[in-house]
């Protein structure tokens, strides 16, 4: 648009100085705690995360990931015992925080939120704390530190989020002993994973009643809940045939289409770019979802935003497969209006000099072009996304 | 609104219940084909009900009206025991109702004119329960004949003769009693009528130059006086009845209806012994009470009408009683005939030379009357706050008048002052929504509380709304506003709103880069307020007109818009020209982003700009200013076939709006509802 000159002028200061204006959150978290900011800015942490659960074909890719991770954990590692040694004790356990929490998820299977969860389980468990507003403050320096580590990590700070909810609306009330509630908080905590696990199962039973003997879906991404749902369809003996897109540039879609072969479902590769061409023949679109915000709209992996946008067009219908952990107090305007988080690109031939190169790693997308998503909560229109948060956070 | 909730779906699963539970309790008109037993069933259903009123009535003002409260007293006098006290009314009972009737009464009249939804105050309850009284005392009424007439259907069948009978002993107890229920639905029913006329007669009164002194409150004792008497004649009449015989309320059924009656007034004796025997059927008398909450809910589910201007009766009775001379506009546009149609500011030295006249008025609630009268204090937000100034600086003058409760006058004092202020101008909802709030803390006073206490407590909880909802709620929007302002945004905002005033100021403070593009329309040009204000705080505007809003869209990327209402389907109710700066911003897929308070949230539903309204002043839109050339409409008025319509306010469909940034954050136009619901629970609390 000619027009937005306002905007244009906006998207080109940003590249321009692009480290500087990475938004003032972000570098607020350079300057506060200087001795561990998430080292590579080029990657958004949330990618490194996935890359490793996900076993990315681009192999380069995934030594690069590696690499970053690698030397992350290095830093953090040299760093943690160097400020322990040399600041407070109170320095160490923001460490462990961050420690506890790449030490989570790591792990295949879990999800972000649930790692953090777990991360924050832990602060509990090593807080010396005597009273509950000390837990609950301490609590939150940690989940702040957190969320600051990996800005661009909806669930990372969902799950905070949901856990400092749970934390701040049970204590004082309920349990008169400290101890108790301590005991009780590290409880819930530790069986988050549980929990989401069980998420997944609920929303496998209510997706795959929508999948249809005969049908044809569309796949934009990999999210372990589409799979779930798709395998629990699978299992359930019925015939449908999947398209998955090729996922650029972490080809998520060639590792999906791996899983789903082996369970004998008929799958067909799409580049990025066939989805209009393939949609004719599609009955609807499966996305997963990096995190759900307040309109109902969701943000998710590059490319999830033009297959709505196309399925709307055509008629088809979006569904979403997301756990309630997921939803997040956010509320994007438009596409520019995130936290961007930035995930290199191997185009396999270098990049003529002077040409830039758009790494956002996400899209959102509008509430209006989605139908239905899927969740433990049941499953919903994206106008109830808002009423549960409200319900949830005031 | 939501005071009303509670008691229907307590009442709905009981009504289902019930009425499985007695299947065969038909309503006793039909059921005179059926077995004596029906019959039976059906005057005990009819009796328990007739003596069921004057308990309910006795329990009125502390229970609440849900049916499920009711039913212990009803046993008690149904299972034998001496209900004759309780069911025979006495005249001081009746009187009381009476009086408390006539309070109500006129409390609501004036509620209606007054265009708001009936808030939940005590005597908007004792108001239903009144009603709901009444309904019970008809209820019987028609049962009664009904059974007379299966009675006389049935002359031979002495048993059920016998069950009839003692039915109507067990609830009445006395040989007085049948015609009792009867005599207190004739009361019931005059009095409204009464109480209108007597309405009427006084403004008429009022209206005319010396009588116009005559207070609103006078009026509503005076009405109270008359109603008094009214009823007192009524109850004497009724006495006097009673002495005679039953003869005239049977009348209405048939003449044989009398004979038996009178037999049975003759035997009051056979109550006694019989009083057990009634107990099974009570079950039938349950449903029978049950079986009027419904048409009860309908009645209430029903919002209170808005005033009709182009009903002329209504209007006739409004302009009596009111204290500004409106003058009729002429030509109206005739879609909206129902709107209040006048020029604003003609009536402003008629209403100053009345200053002295208008002796009830407080000075301070005067002052803003004039203010909204000559457009001095606009946009909802000053309106809402100058207006709960006023009230709290009338709350603190204020005095109990010996022989009243606080809690009724005060209410009523607060409620002839709305009145006042809708004459000036209509209300905007936020000020609805708020009045409705003090009304709701008024009522909740506790009766033990001195009147000093409770004048503080309200002023009190007056600061606290202005502080909470309005002051900090700025505060929180400002916030969350901010966060979605960009460096290098250029804002549009249309007209003049306070927050989005107060978002671009603080947005400029706190160093972000943007412009604002101020668009403007006549005939109020309100826009230049902001940009005057906004060019002094150095920020970099541009204002322009609504004629060039598709020029200047292009360029835009992000719309800031103040609402005087956002109702819970999600369209905004705010300043004439909105709409159509949100629809362009939405062609041109620039998000909406609108501010406003949660306070001003109302679970209405509007789906255009017709059905409410505000109409200001037609003139101002045939004028030019600084162009006395263009006098095309110097007497548009004179021209029949021409018609202006200078319209207040539009409604925004909610598809064009991204975003609503409230005190509680930043939610989808969807989400309103949820907030309305939040928000009322919460607003009863405070």
């Amino acid at each position: 648009m000619w027009g937005r000159s306002a905007s244009f002028l906006l998207d080109k200061r940003l590249r321009d100085q692009h480290p500087s204006l990475s938004s003032p959150s972000s570098s607020s978290p350079d300057s506060t705690m200087d001795p561990n900011p998430n080292p590579n800015h080029g990657v958004s942490a949330y990618y490194q995360t996935r890359a490793e659960h996900h076993a990315i074909v681009s192999s380069d890719w995934l030594a690069q990931a590696q690499a970053a991770v690698d030397r992350e954990g290095d830093t953090a590692l040299m760093e943690g015992p160097h400020a322990s040694a040399a600041v407070s004790l109170s320095a160490s356990k923001h460490f462990s925080v961050i420690d506890e929490f790449n030490y989570w998820r790591k792990k295949p299977d879990l999800a972000e939120a649930v790692a953090a969860i777990m991360a924050l389980a832990a602060v509990i468990r090593s807080c010396e704390a005597t009273t509950m507003m000390e837990l609950e403050i301490e609590l939150k320096k940690a989940s702040d530190m957190l969320k600051s580590w990996d800005t661009t990590s909806i669930s990372l700070s969902a799950g905070c989020d949901l856990f400092m909810r749970y934390v701040t609306r049970t204590s004082a009330v309920e349990y008169e002993d400290f101890h108790a509630a301590k005991l009780r908080l590290i409880e819930r905590g530790e069986k988050f994973g549980e929990i989401s696990m069980k998420a997944r199962r609920t929303i496998a039973m209510l997706g795959q009643d929508f999948v249809f003997d005969g049908c044809t879906i569309l796949v934009h991404g990999f999210s372990r809940v589409v799979l779930e749902v798709l395998k629990l369809a699978a299992s359930n003996r019925k015939l449908f045939r999947i398209f998955c897109t090729e996922g650029r540039p972490d080809k998520t879609g060639l590792r999906l289409s791996k899983e789903l072969a082996a369970l004998g479902v008929p799958v067909k590769l799409l580049i990025d770019s066939a989805v209009a061409y393939a949609m004719d023949e599609v009955d609807m679109v499966f996305v997963g979802a990096d995190g759900v915000v307040e309109s109902g709209g969701i943000i998710n992996m590059m490319g999830t935003y033009q297959t709505a946008l196309v399925a709307h067009s055509m008629n088809k219908p979006v569904y979403v497969a997301a756990e309630s952990y997921k939803f997040a107090r956010l509320y994007p305007l438009d596409q520019k209006d995130l936290e961007p988080a930035l995930h290199p690109i191997d185009f396999g031939v270098p990049i003529p000099s002077g040409v830039e190169v758009e790494t956002s790693a996400r899209d959102y997308t509008p509430p209006q072009y989605l139908t239905l998503l899927f969740t433990d909560l049941g499953v919903l229109t994206p106008s109830v996304v808002s009423d549960e948060l409200i319900q949830l956070y005031l | 609104m939501d005071m009303r909730r509670p008691p229907r779906t307590v009442s709905d699963p009981k009504v289902r219940q019930v009425g499985f539970v007695t299947p065969s309790a038909a309503p006793p008109t039909r059921s005179l084909s059926d077995a004596p037993t029906t019959v039976a069933a059906a005057v005990a259903a009819s009796a328990a009900s007739a003596s069921s009123p004057p308990s309910g009535e006795i329990s009125l003002p502390g229970s609440s009206l849900s049916p499920v409260m009711i039913p212990p007293p009803r046993h008690a006098s149904s299972d034998g025991r001496p209900s004759a006290p309780v069911a025979v009314p006495n005249p001081a009972s009746s009187l009381r109702r009476d009086s408390l009737r006539i309070r109500v009464g006129s409390y609501n009249a004036s509620e209606v004119v007054l265009g708001t939804p009936p808030s939940a105050s005590p005597s908007s309850r004792t108001d239903n329960a009144a009603s709901e009284f009444s309904d019970e005392t008809m209820s019987p009424w028609h049962g009664r004949s009904g059974t007379a007439k299966a009675a006389s259907s049935f002359p031979g069948s002495s048993s059920e003769m016998i069950v009839m009978k003692t039915g109507v002993g067990g609830g009445g107890g006395a040989g007085s009693t049948p015609k009792s229920p009867l005599t207190t639905a004739s009361v019931v029913k005059t009095l409204p009528g009464i109480s209108e006329k007597e309405r009427e007669v006084l403004m008429g009164t009022q209206n005319d130059g010396a009588g116009a002194s005559k207070t609103l409150k006078e009026k509503t004792t005076k009405a109270e006086r008359r109603a008094l008497q009214e009823a007192q004649r009524a109850a004497k009449a009724a006495a006097k009845e009673a002495g005679a015989g039953v003869k005239p309320s049977t009348a209405s059924g048939s003449a044989v209806v009398a004979n038996t009656k009178q037999g049975k007034v003759v035997k009051p004796p056979p109550q006694k012994k019989d009083g057990p025997q009634i107990a099974p059927p009570s079950g039938s008398s349950e449903k029978k009470v049950v079986d009027r909450p419904p048409e009860k809910d309908r009645k209430k589910d029903v919002p209170a009408p808005r005033m009709q201007f182009d009903d002329k009766h209504r209007v006739e009775k409004a302009k009596r009683r009111a204290v500004v001379n409106q003058f009729e506009a002429k030509n109206r546009v005739e879609l909206f005939r129902h709107l209040p149609q006048y020029i604003h500011g003609t009536q402003l030295p008629d209403l100053e030379g009345k200053f002295f006249q208008l002796d009830p008025m407080h000075p301070s609630v005067y002052k803003v009357g004039l203010q909204y009268l000559s457009g001095q204090i606009s946009g909802s937000n000053a309106r809402c706050i100058a207006m709960l100034l006023a009230f709290r600086e009338a709350i603190r003058d204020y005095s109990t008048p010996p022989e009243k409760a606080l809690v009724r006058d005060l209410t009523a004092k607060i409620s002839s002052y709305v009145s006042f202020l809708i004459e000036c101008r209509p209300l905007s909802i936020s000020m609805g929504n708020t009045i409705k709030f003090l009304k709701n803390r008024i009522a909740k006073l506790p009766d033990t509380m001195s009147e000093s206490e409770a004048k503080s407590s309200l002023q009190s909880d007056i600061d606290r709304f202005i502080n909470e909802k309005i002051v900090i709620a700025d505060k929180v929007i400002i916030r969350h506003a901010v966060t979605k302002i960009r460096d290098g945004d250029v804002l549009l905002t249309y007209g003049l709103s306070s927050v989005v005033e107060m978002i671009l100021v603080y947005a400029h403070e706190v160093g972000k880069q943007f412009r604002v593009v101020i668009v403007d329309s006549r005939p109020k040009l309100e826009g230049q307020v902001l940009l005057h204000r906004l060019v002094a705080k150095g920020l970099n505007c541009t204002y322009t007109h609504i004629n060039a809003i598709s020029y200047i869209m292009h360029e835009v990327t992000r719309v800031f818009l103040g609402a005087a209402s956002v109702l819970s389907n999600g369209t905004v109710y705010s300043r004439v020209g909105t709409a159509c700066v949100a629809m362009v911003a939405n062609a041109f897929r620039v998000p909406v982003l609108i501010c406003c308070e949660a306070y001003k949230f109302h679970e209405r539903v509007q789906l255009d700009s017709i059905c409410s309204n505000e109409l200001g002043d037609p003139d101002v839109i045939s004028r030019v200013s600084g162009r006395q050339d263009l006098n095309h409409l110097d007497n548009w008025a004179d021209n029949e076939n021409l018609q202006l319509l200078n319209l207040s306010y539009d409604a925004t469909p909610s598809d064009y709006v991204s975003m609503i940034i409230t005190d509680y954050g930043m939610l989808p136009p969807s989400s309103v509802p949820v907030i309305v619901r939040e928000y009322r629970r919460e607003n009863l609390w405070i």
